[in-house]
């Protein structure tokens, strides 16, 4: 029987269940294109009981049910901050589910469900567990993207992502049964310890090979080089608030996994899947920024520039050292609110073309300044918090002696600078299109949402310290 | 004996595996498929697996095999007609590119052996009790967690698949 202690790390997860659960027989109150007034007031709540259980649950660190689960800092700071996007989504998501007739219970606990495997995925120190974390994300994730079913381009998008996606498991599900069957076990320290002993050690070169093929899997799920060309697509058909939150929570949890499983258990063997990381980084980060440069559809882009920020992120993966983890960390805090931003400004619009940006600065003013204020930090300009995540994780390469990858890195960062600089232009110096005057002001949750992004990635600019801090603490215990 | 079992199915296995590929009926694929899982399960028995072997018979030759049957019938699948758009690159890259992965496992394999355990025929002992053991014991969790997942599969069908009442 688990005592209480171990029943308190699985906390968050049981809170997130349970209001997905009570939304699901709420919704059975009301009949199908009615609003659900009360219904992301009651999906916020759960979301934020669960991050309190996760703040007492990370006070008292520890494994649970038999080492399956470990919640460290480390685990803590992903589920807070895969909790926090659920949060914003839930805030975008609702008018705009309502202005389409489509708002359902189903939605918020498809949403809620999905954001139980980004936890488990977070604090996961066993394979299977790994395994069935990135199911339960994957499988909600896929079921979003496709939640307007009268949208083509959603149903197309679900389903490609559900085909690729399953493809990429199947990988990933190779590669654990090849680390068990070379070690006979799934736990992660446990694997650390016979890999690491030249004793029992099995050939690195099939150490190797599962690592490579367990990487395979989860450059899918963080959309790297070549496993990338879903991003777009999906991104592009899903509805836009999903599409802001499939582009920030898994990619986080997906890159706390990658962390915690190679920077744990494939450890010892490190300089065999370093510089096949680091090469992936740079294809990633090139891929991502050319190929959107000759984007004129704005969803589209944002799904090409997620790539090109996997590849950032992946720069200071390869660095292999503290300040890595935590330039990681912190990236992925700044880019989930920041890109969260940019996603939840193209959902207000008509569409999602270029066209629709024209005059965008006269039409809604506030909602333009916002949007400049994300794509600022996007490109990485001082006083924004994309500027000290790009910092941090160039810092981190260079001090790991990775010149040329922090040099390239860099050089495709000015690239894109070109592409999210021609939406600002366009929203301030193209004239408003005809037919289209001045645009009523966005929902209430979605200017907190707004807001609060912008806020957040402003703050950081100026005051980065603390998250750094923060994500510095989260580091150290990984190992 | 065990031997010449092994050989028999895991011929049929792959005699299986590459007609459910290139059969171009999907219920002889179906056929197929269940030709493989039938032949998988008869392997774990001679490794002595034989609470797997039930599994795979039970689980995936009838459960699951069964509903894709149907599925194929309800929705009268004909014969598939050939794509017409050829797309040449992954036509002229995939065949060489798979010969290279295959050929890249057995010379690892074959470099390797030495160094590996073999597995012999009746080596499991494992029974039932044991697995429902290790299930509750050590794999509580895991194993309680999967039902979120099929909470969210059938959520999932739910939400595609249900009419639109108007």
């Amino acid at each position: 029987m688990p005592n209480a202690e171990e029943l308190l790390r699985f906390l968050p997860e049981m809170i997130l269940t349970l209001a997905a659960i009570f939304l699901m027989l709420w919704e059975s109150r009301y009949d199908e294109h009615d609003e659900r007034p009360g219904m992301p007031a009651a999906a916020l709540i759960g979301l934020g009981l669960a991050a309190v259980a996760s703040i007492l649950a990370g006070a008292a660190p520890g494994s649970a049910f038999r080492n399956m689960l470990i919640v460290d800092s480390f685990a803590t700071f992903f589920r807070l901050l895969v909790l926090a996007v659920g949060a914003l989504a839930v805030l975008s998501a609702s008018p705009f589910l309502r202005q389409r007739r489509a708002e359902g219970g189903e939605f918020y606990a498809l949403l809620l469900l999905s954001l139980v495997g980004q936890s488990l995925m977070a604090a996961s120190n066993e394979l299977i567990m790994v395994f069935i974390g990135i199911e339960i994300s994957s499988i909600a994730s896929y079921v979003l993207a496709g939640y307007l079913r009268d949208d083509k381009r959603a149903n197309e998008s679900a389903l490609k992502y559900f085909l690729l996606g399953s493809f990429a498991t199947g990988f990933l599900l190779y590669g654990v049964s090849w680390i068990y069957g070379l070690t006979g076990t799934t736990n992660l320290n446990e694997i650390a310890a016979i890999l690491g002993n030249a004793d029992i050690a099995p050939n690195a070169m099939f150490s190797a090979v599962a690592a490579a093929l367990m990487l395979a899997g989860l450059c899918f799920k963080v959309s790297a080089f070549p496993f990338q060309s879903w991003a777009p697509d999906v991104y592009q058909g899903a509805p836009t608030p999903v599409s802001a939150f499939l582009s920030a929570a898994p990619k986080a949890a997906a890159f706390a996994t990658l962390l915690r499983v190679f920077f744990t258990a494939f450890e010892p063997v490190s300089d065999r899947w370093l510089p096949l990381l680091a090469a992936v980084a740079l294809a990633t980060m090139v891929i991502g920024n050319l190929a959107a440069l000759w984007q004129t559809d704005v969803k589209r882009l944002l799904g090409y520039s997620s790539i090109a920020n996997a590849g950032y992120v992946l720069v200071a993966v390869a660095a292999h050292s503290t300040l890595g983890i935590s330039a990681v960390l912190f990236y992925l805090a700044v880019y989930a609110v920041m890109n969260f931003g940019a996603f939840a400004v193209v959902a207000l619009l008509e569409g999602s073309e270029l066209s629709d940006f024209h005059g965008l600065a006269k039409r809604q003013p506030v909602t333009a300044g916002l949007m400049a204020v994300f794509l600022a930090s996007l490109i990485g300009l001082p006083l924004t918090a994309g500027f000290f995540g790009k910092f941090y994780i160039f810092k981190s390469a260079i001090d790991a002696e990775l010149y040329w990858l922090a040099g390239l890195g860099l050089l495709t960062s000015a690239v894109a600078a070109f592409y999210y600089l021609r939406i600002i232009v366009v929203m301030y110096t193209k004239p408003v299109p005809e037919g289209r005057g001045e645009m009523a002001a966005p929902a209430a949750s979605v200017q907190a949402a707004l807001v609060f992004s912008a806020a957040v990635t402003i703050g950081l600019g100026v005051f980065p310290g603390w998250l750094l801090d923060w994500a510095t603490r989260s580091s150290g215990l990984l190992r | 004996m065990d031997l010449i079992f092994f050989l028999l199915f895991a011929s049929i296995a792959v005699g299986c595996g590459i007609s459910l590929v290139v059969q171009k009926h999907p219920i002889a694929s179906a056929l197929s498929l269940i030709g493989v899982m039938g032949s998988l399960a008869v392997l774990y028995l001679l490794l002595g697996a034989e609470f797997i072997a039930a599994v795979q018979l039970i689980v995936y030759a009838g459960a699951i095999m069964v509903l894709f049957v149907f599925v194929i019938m309800l929705l009268n699948a004909a014969e598939e007609a050939p794509s017409r758009k050829t797309n040449w690159p992954s036509r002229l890259l995939g065949v060489p590119l798979l010969a290279v992965f295959v050929a890249l496992l057995a010379y690892l394999f074959d470099k390797m052996s030495p160094s590996l355990g073999t597995v012999t025929f009746g080596a499991f002992t494992t029974g039932g009790k044991q697995i429902g053991r290790s299930l509750f014991n050590n794999y509580l969790l895991p194993f309680e967690v999967t039902s979120v997942l099929v909470l969210i599969a059938i959520l999932g069908a739910i939400v595609l698949a249900r009419k639109e009442i108007d």
